[in-house]
């Protein structure tokens, strides 16, 4: 094994750059020291210190001194690798020498950031900075290996995020593969009437997109489908899909619809899932009238024909020679190769059984916004009636904000677009039943182009506001049917009891259930609150830290439709930007093997989770296409002979004994 | 919590603070001690960080090495399981860590000196108080003192030999 300092090549020139980043460093930590600390290490010709390095004169210093001065090594301490490292690297290049003779020191994020005292965060980022100086002297020059892009790419989610950037990419002429789990395309946007703050017809809008999804000739949509497994790194996924079956054959079915109308079922008997379950379906339906794909669907739980085997089959006589329904259909996989993933996963909202004292589930008038969308809607259940589940249409509606938001007890964040589609709601319902609307809410979030406007709009129509948070639902005395909202009014200072007709609860966004398995699929981040990770909150909103996979709509947080649109489009840009280069640079930070110190031991074979070792003439050889650069063979390599570029043993051990040396 | 205190029991007293080697994996832990950065959270400053592309990377040798040359504390951080960004390296990490731990012990270096955690790049928190409750343990153990032999370790090479 090669041990530090036995095995240096020579003592190379070496640069230290060190950052005040503004006062962001030099605030905790006293830069001139660390800068006149540095230039006492042994190999360091330059030593500076500079207001801003990621700056281009920060840039220039680094290049004129490789230039003039004959640097071989550079070290910046400044931030986190994660943001600069292909800066200063780049900078190494451009003054003529190898862009891994380049080490990063992070005195911001690990050191000023999170330290108050300046003598201790001045000796933390000295310790840090004589580590690089170090190691940086074991560096190797090292080449990027280039590898071809798929340039098809894959998209997660129909909803409009989902929508948006598979037209974005199809119409840029890429290959897309749309996988939605449902039977149609749409998302949340389909089940919405009006969309705030212009109160477009959501249908309107949304269905010209759904159908061009459908006729353009770039897309392969596939409904009912999930993705089951990613194996692969960017540029090459390899995507296994898994298909639920339809039972009915999606090019067969024209859509006539004759197969609902004959069913052996007169009425539906299951919850229609498109209308949250306010009205019944039968076995064999088609989700909503604007679905995409036309084609309908037999519900295996409810269809006689798979629980009895003794239907009649009279939806199978009627669609006659189309013969669209096949019984026989199984689960099946497809396996692509993309070279982007989008993910529009989408978000659910939150269940209020879990905050009891709303009476969700127990007083047949309290409503979710999401139920009230659809009896709103000319499509929805009661044709766009508003009538309560008693038959009567409500006189006084009470809708109450923040409903699993804003609240340490379920959610902290504030799930943004439920000020907006409240107001939306009261509008509505005041249009359509003339009742008067008490809104209850904590604060009135109208940020936002049109937002206010709406707001004052919807204020001057007589729309009642209280400020506060309703803590008890309650029936009212005397089977009036009615429930009284019980609440501190924070602006009158005295609790208010309002009965009303109806409640609807404005429930928040949630992450969607499965959204940790998801996540772990695609080998991608989630931040507190369970939401999708992204790889830099301001700079780098829709790609996360597994290149190649990007973010869009409110997988990554809560958003509205113009958000979720813009987003999906710059997630579509991101990808585009990826596979029509045609080719990835790869980092090359791969294991490799020194073939005369390999006993052949095999030790590593069943360590790699690549299977890139392999045993070839008794020894062992590791493909750098397949390696990913984790380094576990590395460190289990029982006669120290596989080696990984820019973390060398010698590289590391330096790096221990430099953070250790004394000052 | 733990209020994110530095130095709870004073430096200048006894003029003695744990220094602690940090071994941290690219993916997880080491962007959740950004993200602590970036929070602007408090914490002790006495872990100087080791950046690994993964925490299956860290060779047993590199904590003997860290603790032959002076740290009184190692620190290891690597995804939570199922959370690798290299699907399994955490497990190989966490495998050799129990195997290592014990060698350790037999070594007479306390259990408390060496400490895996699995922190998420989300879980800046958890850095923060797996940092400072480090070092609250290493001052309450003292320094590590271990035997050296007055000629110094044997190196590496010389064993090799031996055992060859």
């Amino acid at each position: 094994m090669n041990r530090a300092g036995k095995d240096g090549n020579g003592q190379p020139r070496i640069g230290v750059y060190v950052c005040h980043c503004g006062t962001n460093i030099a605030a905790t930590v006293d830069v001139e020291a660390v800068r006149e600390y540095a230039e006492g290490l042994p190999g360091v010709k330059v030593s500076r210190a500079y207001k801003y390095m990621c700056s281009d004169p920060g840039q220039e210093l680094i290049k004129e001194d490789i230039r003039a001065s004959g640097l071989e090594r550079v070290v910046v301490a400044s931030c986190s690798p994660s943001l600069h490292e292909a800066t200063f690297r780049r900078a190494t290049a451009e003054g003529g020498i190898n862009p891994y003779y380049f080490q990063m020191v992070n005195i911001r994020e690990h050191d000023s950031w999170v330290h108050t005292d300046v003598a201790e965060a001045t000796a933390k980022a000295r310790d840090l900075v004589r580590a690089a100086v170090h190691r940086v002297r074991f560096h190797k020059p090292l080449e990027r290996a280039r590898v071809a892009i798929n340039p098809a790419v894959m998209v997660v989610g129909g909803g409009i995020a989902g929508i948006h950037a598979a037209l974005t990419l199809a119409n840029a002429g890429k290959k897309v593969y749309l996988v939605e789990r449902e039977p149609s395309i749409g998302g949340h946007m389909a089940q919405f009437d009006k969309t705030f703050p212009t109160l477009d017809c959501a249908a309107c809008i949304l269905t010209p997109k759904m159908t061009e999804v459908r006729s353009n000739p770039n897309i392969t949509l596939w409904t009912l489908a999930e993705v089951d497994k990613v194996d692969g790194y960017v540029g090459n996924f390899t995507v296994t899909v898994r298909h639920k079956p339809r039972f009915i054959i999606e090019e067969a079915c024209v859509g006539c619809m004759e197969c609902i109308e004959a069913c052996v079922f007169r009425r539906g008997k299951s919850p229609d899932e498109f209308n949250l379950g306010l009205n019944m379906r039968k076995p064999i339906y088609i989700s909503f009238p604007q679905a995409v794909p036309q084609v309908v669907v037999i519900d295996q739980e409810a269809c006689i024909e798979f629980r009895t085997g003794r239907c009649k089959k009279t939806c199978v006589e009627v669609c006659a020679d189309r013969n669209a329904i096949d019984f026989t259909q199984t689960e099946t996989f497809d396996t692509v190769e993309v070279g982007a993933v989008i993910l529009g996963t989408g978000f659910k909202t939150f269940d209020p059984r879990r905050v009891p004292s709303y009476g969700y589930g127990v007083y047949d008038n309290v409503y979710t916004s999401m139920e009230v969308e659809r009896l709103v809607n000319a499509s929805g259940p009661t044709e766009g009636h508003v009538t309560l589940r008693n038959g009567r249409t409500p006189q006084t509606v009470g809708i109450l904000h923040c409903i699993g938001s804003r609240d340490v007890n379920t959610n902290e964040y504030c799930s943004r677009v439920c000020c907006m589609y409240s107001l939306k709601l009261a509008h509505l319902l005041k249009e359509k039943t003339g009742a008067e609307i008490y809104n209850f809410y904590i604060d009135i979030r109208a940020a936002g182009k049109g937002m206010e406007e709406f707001y004052n709009r919807v204020a001057e129509e007589g729309v009642h506001f209280i400020r506060g948070k309703v803590a008890d639902v309650y029936p009212e005395a005397g089977k009036t049917g009615r429930v009284v909202l019980q609440a501190e009014d924070t602006l009158l200072g005295r609790v208010r009891k309002i009965p009303v007709d109806m409640v609807v609860l404005a429930t928040g966004l949630e992450p969607q259930a499965d959204a940790e398995a998801v996540r772990r699929t695609f080998n991608i981040t989630c931040a507190g609150g369970g939401f999708f990770m992204e790889r830099h909150p301001k700079l780098a909103p829709v790609s996360t830290f597994t290149d190649g996979i990007f973010l869009a709509g409110c997988c990554q947080g809560p958003k509205d439709i113009p958000d979720t649109v813009a987003q999906a489009g710059a997630a579509a840009a991101e990808a585009l930007a990826l596979v029509d280069k045609g080719f990835v640079e790869m980092e090359p930070n791969t294991a490799y093997v020194v073939t005369e110190e390999c006993s052949g031991c095999k030790t590593c074979i069943p360590l790699c989770p690549y299977t890139a070792i392999t045993r070839v003439d008794g020894k062992a050889q590791i493909n750098p296409v397949l390696c990913k650069g984790c380094g576990t063979c590395v460190a289990a390599c029982p006669s120290g002979s596989i080696r990984q570029n820019l973390f060398e043993d010698e590289e590391i051990y330096e790096e221990i004994l430099g953070v250790l040396a004394d000052a | 919590m733990p209020e994110p205190t530095e130095n709870p029991q004073g430096s200048a007293a006894d003029g003695w603070e744990p220094r602690i080697v940090a071994f941290f994996c690219n993916w997880c832990t080491y962007l959740a001690a950004d993200l602590a950065g970036t929070s602007r959270m408090k914490y002790a400053p006495n872990a100087r960080v080791i950046r690994v592309m993964c925490s299956g990377r860290i060779d047993p040798q590199f904590v003997m090495e860290a603790f032959a040359h002076g740290a009184d504390g190692v620190l290891i951080g690597g995804c939570h399981f199922g959370d690798c960004h290299y699907q399994s390296g955490n497990h190989k990490a966490l495998r050799r860590f129990r195997l290592l731990q014990r060698v350790l012990i037999g070594l007479g270096i306390e259990e408390e000196r060496i400490r895996l955690e699995w922190i998420s790049a989300a879980e800046a928190d958890k850095l923060r108080d797996v940092m400072n409750d480090m070092v609250a343990r290493l001052k309450a153990l003292g320094p590590l003192e271990l035997r050296v032999p007055a000629e110094g370790f044997p190196e590496l090479e010389a064993l090799e030999e031996v055992t060859a």
